[in-house]
């Protein structure tokens, strides 16, 4: 540094080196995401924005190109088509009775996990391994374990109790659906096992201390600071539960019949016919793809709403430790 | 803390052992006596939940046509044939093969993309990184229903349709939960490594490579398993995609066809079917159980 230069000149250098890295760096950072970034492009932004415009036109994706008709589809949906209010209804009756249930059982199969002092590992491999059978195979299981002469109702039946046609009957469809669900409920069991071991062990002696009975220990302790994992499970729940899709489909057509006018799809009566089955019959059978287009931002924008409404509530019932978040 | 408390128990009656008396049971031990047997009781009957419907639809699947429509329960006689029945009925063999396909370049896919990403995301301070992170958060909330149409037309004018390319591309782009997953692994990751690794003149990927992805192996097999489990499992993707072309159905697609074309009438075979589909995974969670509830946790509780 010992040359003779102006002062300006080596600010600018300086400026034009610091600038030379920053691009560097900037170009790093680029290259490390950019997997992400094209695939965002690609697969996200692109086809949520196209998607929109297909909303506002007549498209069938193949012979005609996309025809402005501007609000008709959405129109269509809300005065016209009491198959979408039939499939909303159903979708909002699993997100809004299935999921709750769900939860409350994998967080009861939780907590009589914690309690015995050993086996726990081979029990947490027991419940969790329903989780693992893929859609299918558990939708086409439950078809036969729920059947008429299955297990499941030679049991009610051995035992003196109801025994419902389950997939065959409207008023029991769902809830055989919910069934199905619980068998499944392994990675809520898992995450809510791991929280409630969380919980610092002092809080319950200090309750103890105190006589607090069970009931007051988990109304009191366990809920609050397991709070922030429910909240967690139940976003989670709400946003899959409003995508309900396989399990449904597979048994529809499984009791009912091949092809949507046979009855199959939503069987029996429409009760299993949920939001995305009905927008996948709209878009891909009946290639009505502007229409199917409306109902995907539709459902999007409740998802939006339900998922901001559970956000905001979320500072009433969920308890954030110091230092969580 | 269980061991803890089991060793104590020993210790105790060590003690009690070398005083050459046994104190007759107290109220006290009695009562923790029954709180155990209460406590694996309740265990046992959600294990017998659990468990009880692989046991009958193992048992149906060996059972005749006949056997598999009444109310038995124990197949007489065992019909080991439905298995072979299932392999030539339905092209079994096909199906898994390309389903082994789509799970395998999509794991590999999700995760040469998604450690990348998730390294930026977590170990280089950068402005915007939050905000970038808040936008991959928001795409696992988007509902796949707002992308599929112009997905399906994009790939319909690649001539994908029909082939596995619209299943096994997109995971080379990056996957928000497993960027998710793995962001969350490498913040654990102490500071001071990375620190140590650049004042010796690594660069960002040498940092990447040699530091973060050794530390990170379970997070990696993790996000690699749940790939291939999601693959495994995939239903709507194959069903969208396939466009009826039978020779690229995955498992899940296969036997969905298979069982709506005999609905309700061949128990027997449906459930020899669901078995040889939920085998595998169930081995490998078997195997690489650790690697699953790890994961788990790790998204759950930190999220």
């Amino acid at each position: 540094m010992a040359i003779a230069v102006t002062k300006d000149a080596t600010t600018a250098e300086r400026r034009q080196l610091r600038r030379r890295r920053g691009r560097r760096r900037g170009l790093v950072i680029l290259a490390f995401m950019s997997p992400w970034v094209i695939g965002f492009l690609w697969f996200y932004l692109y086809p949520m924005l196209a998607t929109l415009f297909f909303s506002f036109t007549k498209y069938d994706g193949i012979r005609l190109a996309p025809h402005w008709v501007g609000l008709f589809n959405y129109r269509a949906l809300f005065t016209n088509d009491p198959l979408f209010w039939k499939s909303l209804a159903n979708t909002v009756w699993i997100v809004a009775i299935g999921t709750p249930l769900q939860i409350l059982f994998a967080l009861a199969v939780a907590w009589a996990l914690t309690r015995p002092r050993r086996g726990q590992g081979i029990y947490r491999t027991l419940y969790f391994l329903p989780t693992m059978v893929p859609a299918v195979a558990a939708a086409l299981s439950f078809i036969y374990l729920l059947s008429a002469r299955g297990p499941v109702n030679s049991t009610l039946r051995l035992l003196h109790l109801p025994d419902p046609n389950w997939f065959l009957d409207p008023a029991w469809s769902k809830p055989g659906l919910v069934l199905l669900g619980m068998w499944g409920v392994g990675e809520a069991i898992v995450i809510f096992l791991a929280a409630l071991l969380d919980v610092p062990a002092h809080l319950y002696e200090a309750a103890d201390i105190e006589g607090a009975s069970t009931w007051q220990k988990f109304r009191n302790i366990t809920l609050p600071m397991i709070s922030p994992v429910i909240f967690f499970s139940t976003v989670i729940g709400v946003i899959y539960g409003f995508q309900y899709f396989t399990e449904a489909y597979v048994v529809g057509l499984g009791t009912g019949g091949a092809g949507a006018n046979a009855g199959g799809l939503g069987s029996p009566n429409g009760s299993t016919l949920f939001y995305t089955i009905q927008l996948y019959h709209q878009g891909f059978e009946e290639f009505h793809l502007g229409y199917a287009s409306a109902m995907a931002w539709v459902l999007f924008l409740i998802v939006m709403v339900c998922t901001m409404a559970l956000i905001r509530s979320s500072n009433r019932w969920v308890y954030y430790q110091g230092g969580f978040r | 803390m269980a061991a803890a408390s089991e060793v104590s128990v020993r210790a105790a009656s060590a003690a009690e052992l070398l005083q050459g008396r046994r104190t007759p049971p107290s109220d006290a031990k009695r009562r923790r006596r029954l709180t155990a047997i209460g406590n694996h009781a309740l265990a046992i009957t959600f294990a017998v939940m659990f468990v009880s419907p692989f046991v009958f639809v193992v048992l149906t699947s060996l059972m005749t046509r006949h056997q598999a429509l009444s109310s038995d329960l124990w197949p007489h006689p065992f019909a080991w044939g439905n298995y072979r029945t299932i392999f030539r009925d339905a092209p079994i063999v096909r199906y898994a093969w390309n389903t082994v396909v789509y799970a395998t370049l999509a794991s590999i896919g999700v995760v040469l993309s998604s450690v990348p990403v998730a390294y930026a995301l977590s170990r280089i301070r950068w402005r915007g990184r939050q905000a970038v992170f808040l936008i991959v958060i928001a795409t696992m909330m988007l509902p796949a229903q707002v992308t599929i149409v112009p997905l399906y037309i994009i790939f319909a004018r690649l001539g994908w349709l029909g082939s596995l390319k619209p299943l096994i591309v997109p995971a080379f782009f990056g996957d928000a939960f497993s960027i998710f997953l793995l962001r969350q692994f490498f913040m654990t990751i102490p500071e001071e490594l990375i620190d140590a690794a650049r004042v010796d003149g690594a660069n960002e990927f040498q940092i990447m490579w040699n530091v973060v992805i050794k530390l990170a192996k379970p997070a990696i097999a993790a996000v690699a398993l749940f790939q291939f489990l999601y693959a495994w499992n995939d239903f709507f993707g194959p069903l969208l995609y396939a466009n009826n072309n039978q020779n690229i159905f995955t498992l899940s697609v296969g036997l969905q066809n298979f069982t709506t074309a005999h609905r309700a009438v061949l128990f027997n075979l449906q459930m020899a079917a669901s078995v040889l589909f939920m085998l595998p995974v169930i081995i490998i969670f078997l195997f690489a159980q650790k690697a699953f509830i790890q994961g788990i946790t790790l998204t759950g509780v930190k999220g």
